[in-house]
């Protein structure tokens, strides 16, 4: 592995936690530590941290899976900006020879660069950001959906999602209010509202019209412009806010 | 206060806020258009007085003018309030409905003095 190193080494800041988060202090304090990392062809973010974990400092805690871009485990503030780590290729973020890797923001660090996630998919559950199959459809003949349908196209532009929560640490309306449901959870809702087989897609509008849901969005659009699979929750909750205003204007919030 | 209640009272006032906003874009325009009018070759009273006491569409504009810059100013002075302070709701619908009663008292005023 050492023959394709190109003798030159990048500079890379690691944000290191001295204490894990509590409930008054979801981001404690901490510092940055620095390492010399040798760069290699084609490496991404996530192998500079492990290759700092195996080679420097065993102790240095993270969290990855699949490192492949499925799972949505990785997720890092790399260059100051949420990004999956895994798919992240130095030579995409790096100008010059600095690296800086902390943890997702909006989130409590248990240590290093690992966030607790629990707090994200809480929100999920908060949102009703489940489906709920309509009984009333004959199960044993299977209502069609047809996939050009304009509902069908609508939910599938925003179904890719793996939940690695770059757009909730990229949210300033999540860092303002911390009751605020996020772009995750209502892009998943969004799906659901647009779902054909849904049993009640109101219900779905209802739960996330209130004060922590899709009307506090302010359309910064950061989840947008960092989402890894491109996909765009600023344009979900839009869609979100103009059903909930559609609905309201019919008497039936 | 019930999970459908919030529900009803936050999408009602976010429907009101757009559909105030709605309202004060073209009064916003008519009424910057009429002052860049009016300015030239000096202000006076009886000028003023003059115009909005020729028709009864002045004060009817003013008076739509500022129920509608009431409304999306109390709203959105109650937005600010909800992120940026830690302030208990209640407190923050009593400023609001304090500081739209304080437009429409002032506006109510103003439309007596100039119809």
């Amino acid at each position: 592995m050492d023959n394709n190193s190109d003798q030159r080494e990048l500079t890379v800041h690691i944000w290191r936690s001295e204490a894990s988060a509590s409930d008054d202090d979801l981001q404690p304090d901490g510092a940055w530590q620095t390492w010399e990392v040798p760069v290699r062809n084609s490496q991404t973010v996530l192998d500079v941290v492990t290759w700092i974990q195996r080679h420097r400092d065993p102790d240095l805690s993270y969290r990855y899976a699949c490192r492949v871009g499925m799972c949505g485990t990785c997720a890092m503030t790399v260059q100051g900006k949420p990004r999956w780590t895994c798919r992240t290729r130095i030579g995409t973020v790096v100008d010059g020879n600095e690296l800086t890797i902390a943890p997702l923001r909006n989130l409590p660090i248990i240590k290093d660069l690992a966030t607790d996630m629990a707090p994200f998919f809480d929100k999920w559950a908060e949102a009703g950001a489940q489906f709920v199959p309509d009984r009333n459809v004959d199960q044993q003949t299977m209502a069609p959906v047809k996939p050009d349908s304009r509902a069908r196209r609508t939910a599938d532009v925003a179904i890719e999602c793996i939940g690695c929560a770059v757009c909730y640490a990229a949210c300033d309306t999540v860092a303002w209010r911390a009751d605020y449901l996020g772009p995750a959870a209502l892009n998943r809702v969004w799906t659901l509202v647009n779902d054909e087989r849904e049993a009640s897609p109101k219900e779905h509008l209802k739960a996330v019209a209130g004060e922590s849901g899709c009307l506090s969005c302010h359309s910064h659009q950061s989840c947008a412009e960092l989402c890894p699979k491109h996909l765009n929750p600023t344009a979900s909750i839009a869609g979100l806010k103009r059903k909930s205003f559609l609905l309201a204007l019919a008497g039936r919030s | 206060m019930t999970q459908h209640k919030e529900t009803y009272r936050e999408t009602w006032a976010f429907v009101l806020q757009r559909l105030s906003a709605l309202v004060l874009a073209p009064l916003v325009i008519v009424h910057l258009g009429v002052m860049i009018y009016a300015v030239q070759g000096g202000l006076s009273t009886s000028e003023m007085l003059g115009r909005t006491q020729s028709s009864f569409m002045w004060p009817v504009m003013y008076g739509l003018f500022f129920v509608a810059a009431g409304v999306h100013g109390a709203l959105g002075f109650r937005n600010i309030l909800q992120e940026m302070t830690t302030l208990p709701g209640r407190s923050i619908n009593t400023f609001a409905l304090g500081l739209l009663a304080l437009v429409l008292i002032f506006g109510l005023q103003t439309i007596r003095a100039i119809a």
